[in-house]
């Protein structure tokens, strides 16, 4: 620093690509130094970050330079233990073999042999598009243990959810209710929203459990018991109910609240909306959007939206035949009526009075500071209006709300709340993100039965899909699943995600079969991404009778060295997202502004590390080598010659113009959304700061479930088939179609098994309502008193970076957090060895007393805890020493009821529970040794990490010395 | 403050050094005021020569304080402002100055008086350079009193003075007895202003709290994230990483070794005469000063503290 | 006279320590650079950092405030640590204000970092020189970087924008507006070493509601008949009296 004015060290170059240090996708200007990383910073020209990037995105050099990178293809020694982490490195041409042949005998035998399963979602159109092509349905992405409440619950209800799908519009709301998120998927954008939004005083209030990180900076922290969240949402909605503080316009045109419901007991058709004789009204089969209004007016029952009717939402009614029917609204205030405040705070732990004045704070916002935007649009009903409304409340919510098996219901609770409120799709309130929103639900469907599934032929259907009713369910004539994972069965009907924290479990136990292959890309399925971690590992490892493996065969990809490639056959080194070309397709989870469509790529700034290649073209090479028929032509000659070629010229049909990447389209990249390959398309997007953003005109950005204008550019852009509106679901129709196929009536033939009726009658509610999630009930809570959670934190994404030099420094091990009273009340002080205690297992940890804490909340940051010599750090490193997981104490699996497992799931989504679990503390004996328990076998460095580890380091770029 | 050796022998070394100094002049300035029998002709250059080892041991120690001892030559240049950059002066003044002294002595030199009273005057100046190092930076409150100084100055004398003692004894020298008394003056009157400044210290209230940390006017704030989990130079520095107790062992170690034991040591050594006694009395109180000085680092209590209380 | 500095906005500081990894991997490699680390990959991880995201709770459940709480060298008006430095390395800049270290002339004593109260300059463990915070001084001044970016990495970094960036003797600038419009304070005023950077506290939003907005003419229950009105042959005073 002598002569600080001096140009700064050059870098010799910066290139243009999209960050992946978590899943937020945001933009990045990589500067080079003669070949090393110099510097990453956020593109100020890039829509979703401005420029701005995290401390994880900040530290992708040490990522890149970790000694943990996997570099060669590894096969597991022979008779090497899996778990031991004992390996010999091959060439990808011995692996490519390896698994050509295995594949290809699964697929000629029974394709669904094959699991393939990502801990990445969202790669999820060329994933499940390689699954689908094999012909197996066992494929799916994190999202069964992610949030595919949050997805779900609010797709089956408004047509779009949170994140990727759709979100607050903190630039005009008034008021901000965060609800279950700490940290959250779509990081930068939100902190970004909610800064300005407070910059310009907007009221933030966060329900929360624990106060970290941006509950920190709300106006108003509400602590809440885990898992209560529908209660406190319920209460809200009766409240508002009744004191008329919802938005009557907003629910009887564009909720189906008016939809008269047949109410007469006695009729098979009970439960079902009563709808006109006459031909159905748009272009969609699947909807024929006929249900009844009562008119108000005339006192007759008419088809909903007959101009000139306005419907009741409330009172009973009888049709001309007699039949007894109810406004779908007038059910919903028949539902909540129990759900009084003074109930919610017996739950939550909310006192009813201020579970009021949030009440009333929503209901008057949304009501008195109502923004009118000259904005001129015509409803899906041909009805012109002159300006775009908006209630300006806006919510966000995440995890904390959907790890629950109560969760289904309580975001459909909350999708509910903020429809009453008037917020959909308005300014200031929800707004969606193309391709959002879908119909209710989508129209991609599961395979409907085991007729899907047939040797050499692609699967009959998406892998993963949008049941609408029983008859799109994955079961066979008995009812037994499809989906190894029991996704889209009777148990878990809309497990619209898949069921990835039930593969290893049931492939092992042979439930509903076994499998012959599993590979697994980017998912540490022996650690921090699977419950039951201890027993997981064993399940892994375990033999059959005749000596095999109960999982014969495992492919694990990934860039490190982890605790789940130590239990692979055979390791693929995946690249780093510095080293690959990626694509943020419309097809699968884009980047998209409310404002319009955005997608997105990456574009490699490096070459590959040693022998890495990217996933997607192990994924093409294979699919190539199988002649799966979307990467072959009709000769059976290659199509692709690799993953940037497969990604301009691959389209959905022949001639369809629908590719993964919207932007540029047309031979000389002039069209967009739709078009024919362009050759140069990879170009025009580095050159377009890796981003191509489709603005859509003003009258067109909003009121997008009804908006006759934006479902026609939709239709054009072939976004979505039809033009039909998506009517937010109060009432949902698709639920009670399951719920009387239980009842044993409805349109459906299929029937449930016995056992599972009462659960599907119970759970497939068409109205929301609130229960206790499923492993509570079934604890004995006076014995496990605390519910134990844990929180991400913002410098620190799931596993992924311990083996950063940088991060790991900010977290390098982990504490239970325990109120300042419940811990006293224990005898446990700060920094106590302390036991954590489930039904199904217990852990050793360190205590840290807060005061930030809901006293009957105990958490921990996620996934810091490591097993010994994993990322490859050393066998005493504070992750493995101190560091722990809560996963050892929360089950895959509920207890066993009558001899039946099932999933410790929401019985709807089969979302995991694993923010349900109950826990008790008791202090660690004076003896016992200062470290966390369980511990495993340290593992080995695998050949191709690094040999030896650095006692110190000094980063310089340039020097050569990180290459 | 998290004490370093380096620093504890500096300073200690320094000290002795500089009370050794001042009694050797002063015996020379009474004996030629005819106050006392001259000592031998060789006590004068043999004393200075190891009040110049002591310095260079106290120098060298400090070479292991920094980061670049090769480029310690720079630190004299601000000795506008800084007294570390002083006492770098002064210090090589004052040894030069020790040295010529015992030059002189050796060599029979007439004048030896003249370059004994610069010596002893670069000698204070010194004490006061040393002292206010540590008593200059105002938000180490143990540190920032004049008392610093008054203890650097009665400890450093206390334990030259014995030195000079035990020196003379064990050379057979005469003004034992005298040299002996001094040393016993000193250790009281170092007792007693080192007990003033634990009793100052153990009153004091710290200026900065949480609340003017952060900035935040609540009376419960707890940190519970200092920023990263494996320490850092912050939480190396500052702290000494000892429990409370240790602190209050070390501190009654130092009080029976740096004043008590030599105190017993100096009355029994000044009724029998004994060499010996001198020695160890020297020994023990040097010893006990190496106590003193480590508890003196460890007892300041930087504010930058505040800021380092808890990992999670 | 210039006085650059950053004012740190906790009204939304989520904590992300954005700021403190953007600033090692900017400096690392530049003016200020290396900044080691030792045991990257083993037992305790330790290295030099500019700037450190701390966590602290205030109050007591239920009303307990998590405040995030960034800090790095506040480049003191008065800086305590200048003056004691025997080599003159530590120096604060007479144009601009930022206080940094000469790293050809530190020669490792420490010192400036006992005579700063604040505890954020570090020393490098392998350099062996003291480090701090430089307010990217190499970023400021480089004219091959496009205006909008002559400003920290952290700043630049920021996802909620909680650091301002500009001089706060300048009264028009977006720091001293900040300052004087949103209750700008300093850290230990107690010692009157004047820090430039500056914190600004956390300000709340409420909602007074008052009774009569609950209700209201345009109640929608009054539509769907849900708000009481009695019937028209329910007792009345017509029935009972007269007058």
């Amino acid at each position: 620093m002598n002569a600080p004015l001096e140009s700064p060290p050059v870098a010799a170059e910066t290139r243009n690509t999209t960050c992946y240090m978590c899943a937020c996708r945001c933009g990045i200007r990589v500067h080079l130094k003669n070949g090393e990383v110099r510097y990453i910073e956020g593109n100020p020209e890039h829509p979703l970050n401005r420029g701005v990037i995290c401390a994880k995105g900040a530290s992708g050099i040490m990522k890149q330079y970790s000694p943990a990178r996997l570099t060669r293809p590894l096969r597991r020694k022979p008779g090497a233990e899996r778990g031991a982490g004992e390996f010999e490195p091959i060439g990808w041409d011995e692996a490519f073999s390896m698994m050509e042949e295995r594949l290809r005998r699964i697929r000629s035998t029974d394709p669904k042999k094959f699991a393939l399963f990502t801990g990445r979602d969202q790669m999820q159109a060329l994933t499940g598009m390689f699954a689908r092509q094999f012909g197996t349905p066992n494929y799916a992405a994190h999202g069964g243990f992610c949030s595919v409440n949050m997805a779900a619950g609010m797709i089956y209800t408004i047509g779009g959810s949170f994140w990727e799908f759709g979100g607050p519009d903190l630039d005009r709301a008034k008021l901000f209710v965060m609800i279950g998120t700490a940290e959250d998927h779509h990081s930068n954008p939100l902190k970004i929203a909610i800064s300005k939004f407070k910059r310009r005083g907007g009221r933030f209030i966060s329900v929360n459990p624990v106060r970290t990180g941006y509950s920190a900076i709300a106006d108003e922290w509400v602590p809440i018991r885990p898992g209560t969240d529908g209660a406190l949402l319920l209460a809200l909605t009766h409240e508002i109910l009744n004191t008329g503080l919802y938005d009557r316009a907003f629910l009887a045109r564009y909720s189906n609240a008016g939809y008269l419901v047949n109410v007469d007991p006695a009729s098979p058709q009970q439960g079902t909306t009563v709808r006109s004789d006459g031909a159905p009204r748009g272009d969609n089969p699947d909807h024929r959007h006929d249900q009844l209004w009562w008119d108000r007016h005339s006192g007759s029952a008419v088809p909903n939206h007959t101009p000139g009717a306005d419907p009741a939402l409330l009172g009973e009614y009888r049709l001309a035949d007699g039949t007894p029917v109810k406004p779908a609204f007038q059910l919903l205030l028949e539902r909540v009526r129990e759900y009084t405040p003074e109930w919610a705070e017996g739950v939550t732990g909310i006192p009813a009075a201020r579970i009021r004045r949030l009440a009333h704070e929503m209901g008057i916002t949304a009501r008195d500071q109502r923004i009118e935007l000259p904005i001129a649009w015509t409803d899906s009903w041909g009805q012109e209006h002159d300006t775009v409304t908006g209630n300006p409340v806006a919510f966000h919510a995440m995890r904390g709300l959907a790890a629950h098996s109560n969760g289904f219901q309580t975001v459909r609770s909350l999708a509910v709340l903020m429809s009453v409120l008037g917020t959909i799709d308005r300014p200031g309130g929800f707004r969606h993100k193309a391709p959002f929103p879908r119909a209710i639900p989508p129209m991609a469907k599961p395979p409907k039965g085991p007729e899907a599934v047939r040797p050499d032929t692609p699967l009959a259907g998406l892998a993963l899909g949008w049941p609408a009713g029983p008859d799109d369910l994955s079961v066979d004539a008995d009812g037994s699943p499809l989906r190894v994972d029991k996704a889209f069965s009777w148990e878990y009907p809309l497990a619209v995600h898949g069921m990835m924290h039930n593969v290893i479990t049931n492939a092992w136990r042979g439930d509903p079969y076994r499998i012959d292959t599993l590979m697994i890309f980017m998912a540490n399925m022996a650690w921090n991404s699977t419950m039951n971690t201890v027993e997981v590992r064993k399940m892994l490892n375990d033999r059959d009778e005749k000596g095999e493996y109960k999982i014969p065969f495992l492919i694990v990809c990934d860039a490190f060295q982890s605790e789940m490639t130590a239990f692979a056959d055979l390791v693929l080194p995946d690249t780093t997202y510095l080293e690959r070309h990626d694509v943020m397709s419309m097809l699968d989870r884009p980047i998209s502004e409310f404002d319009g469509p955005v997608d997105s790529v990456r574009i490699p700034v490096l070459p590959p590390k040693g022998e890495c290649k990217p996933f997607q073209e192990v994924l093409i090479e294979l699919g190539t080598r199988l002649r799966l028929p979307a990467f072959v032509h009709q000769d059976g000659t290659r199509k692709y010659r690799d993953y940037p070629d497969f990604i301009v010229n691959f389209e959905t049909e022949p001639g369809s113009g629908i590719g993964f990447l919207s932007g540029w389209r047309g031979r000389g990249g002039e069209k967009a959304m739709v078009g024919e390959p362009n050759p140069r398309q990879w170009e025009m997007y580095q050159k377009n700061n890796c981003v191509y953003h489709h603005v859509l005109p003003r009258s067109y950005q909003y009121m997008r479930n009804w908006n006759q204008g934006y479902h026609e550019w939709a239709q054009r852009t072939r976004l979505r088939r039809y033009t039909d509106p998506i009517v937010i679901q109060i009432y949902s129709e698709v639920l009670q179609k399951f719920r009387m196929a239980a009842e044993g009536r409805g349109p459906s033939q299929r029937r449930p098994p016995e056992h599972l009726r009462e659960r599907l009658a119970t759970y497939c509610d068409p109205l929301p309502f609130y229960y206790a999630p499923l492993e509570v009930q079934a604890t004995d809570v006076a014995q496990y008193p605390f519910a134990a959670i844990t929180q991400r934190p913002m410098a620190m994404y799931h596993s992924w970076d311990s083996q950063n030099a940088w991060l790991r420094q900010i977290h390098t091990h982990n504490y239970l957090f325990i109120n300042e009273k419940t811990a006293s009340s224990l005898g446990i002080a700060d920094d106590d060895w302390i036991w954590v205690e489930s039904m199904h297992g217990k852990v050793r940890c360190q205590c840290r007393v807060s005061e930030a804490v809901e006293p009957g909340t105990v958490w921990t940051w996620n996934a810091i805890g490591k097993a010994r010599g994993a990322w490859a750090l050393a066998p005493d490193a504070n992750e493995a020493q101190r560091g722990f997981l809560l996963n050892h104490v929360i089950a895959e699996e509920l207890p066993a009821a009558e001899g039946r497992r099932m999933s410790n799931s929401d019985p709807v989504t089969g979302q995991a529970g694993w923010y349900d679990v109950r826990v008790r503390i008791r202090k660690a004996g004076a003896g016992e040794p200062a470290e966390t328990s369980p511990q495993f076998a340290p593992l080995p460095a695998a050949p191709g990490t690094a040999a030896v580890r650095k006692l110190w380091q000094a980063f310089v770029a340039g020097k050569g010395e990180f290459k | 403050m998290n004490p370093a050796f380096s620093v504890i022998f500096l300073t200690t070394l320094l000290g002795t050094g500089q009370g050794l100094f001042l009694a050797l002049f002063v015996i020379e300035a009474r004996v030629a005021a005819g106050l006392l029998e001259a000592p031998s002709a060789a006590f004068y250059p043999l004393g200075a020569a190891i009040v110049v080892l002591l310095l260079a041991a106290g120098l060298l120690a400090s070479f292991f304080h920094l980061g670049h001892p090769e480029r310690a030559w720079r630190a004299a240049a601000m000795w506008r402002t800084s007294w570390l950059s002083r006492e770098v002066i002064v210090l090589p003044a004052f040894m030069a100055a020790a040295a010529a002294w015992g030059w002189a002595h050796w060599q029979g030199w007439p004048g030896t008086l003249l370059i004994g009273v610069a010596g002893a005057a670069l000698c204070l100046l010194l004490f006061l350079c040393t002292a206010m190092i540590y008593a200059c930076i105002k938000f180490l409150q143990e540190w920032a009193t004049p008392l610093t100084l008054v203890n650097f100055v009665l400890l450093g004398c206390a334990s030259g003075v014995t030195l000079a003692a035990a020196l003379a004894a064990l050379r057979g020298e005469p003004n034992v007895q005298e040299l002996a008394a001094w040393a016993f003056a000193f250790t009281l009157s170092g007792l007693a202003a080192r007990s003033a400044s634990l009793w100052r210290n153990a009153r004091l209230k710290p200026r900065s709290n949480l609340q003017t940390a952060i900035g935040i006017k609540h009376p419960r704030i707890v940190q519970k994230a200092q920023g990263f989990m494996g320490g850092s130079f912050n939480t190396r520095e500052f702290f000494h990483g000892r429990a409370p107790g240790t602190l209050r062992s070390v501190k009654w170690l130092f009080i029976a070794g740096a004043f008590l034991l030599p105190l017993a040591l100096l009355a029994g050594a000044t009724a029998a005469g004994s060499p010996a006694l001198l020695a160890a009395a020297f020994a023990v109180q040097y010893a006990g000063l190496v106590a003193e000085r480590w508890f003196f680092f460890a007892q300041a209590n930087h504010p930058q503290n505040l800021y380092y209380q808890a990992v999670s | 006279m210039t006085q650059l500095a950053l004012v740190i906005d906790l009204n939304v500081c989520v904590g992300c320590h954005a700021c403190v990894t953007s600033c090692k991997e900017w400096n690392t490699s530049g003016a200020a650079g290396f900044m080691s680390d030792d045991n990257p990959y083993d037992r305790d991880p330790t290295g030099t950092f500019f700037n450190r995201v701390q966590t602290f709770e205030v109050g007591e459940f239920p009303l307990t405030q998590t405040v995030h709480f960034p800090k790095s060298c506040l480049h003191c008006e008065d800086p305590p640590c200048v003056p004691v430095c025997p080599t003159g390395a530590s120096y604060k800049r007479p144009e601009d204000g930022i206080v940094l270290v000469d790293y050809d002339k530190c020669i490792g004593c420490k010192y400036c970092s006992w005579a700063c109260p604040y505890g954020v300059r570090e020393l490098d463990e392998h350099q062996k020189v003291m480090k701090k915070c430089t307010l990217c001084v190499d970023r400021l001044y480089d004219e091959k970087l496009p205006e909008s970016e002559r400003k920290p990495a952290c700043v630049l970094a920021c996802p909620t924008s909680a650091r301002l960036y500009g001089d706060i003797h300048d009264e028009e600038s977006v720091v001293s507006k900040a300052i004087r419009e949103a209750a700008g304070y300093t850290l230990m005023p107690e010692w009157g070493t004047q820090p430039a950077n500056h914190y600004l506290p956390r300000r709340k939003t409420e909602m007074r509601i008052h009774e009569d907005e609950l209700e209201r003419a345009d109640n929608p229950l009054k539509i769907d008949g849900r708000l009481p009105k009695p019937g028209v042959r329910d007792p009345s005073l017509d029935d009972v009296t007269s007058w």
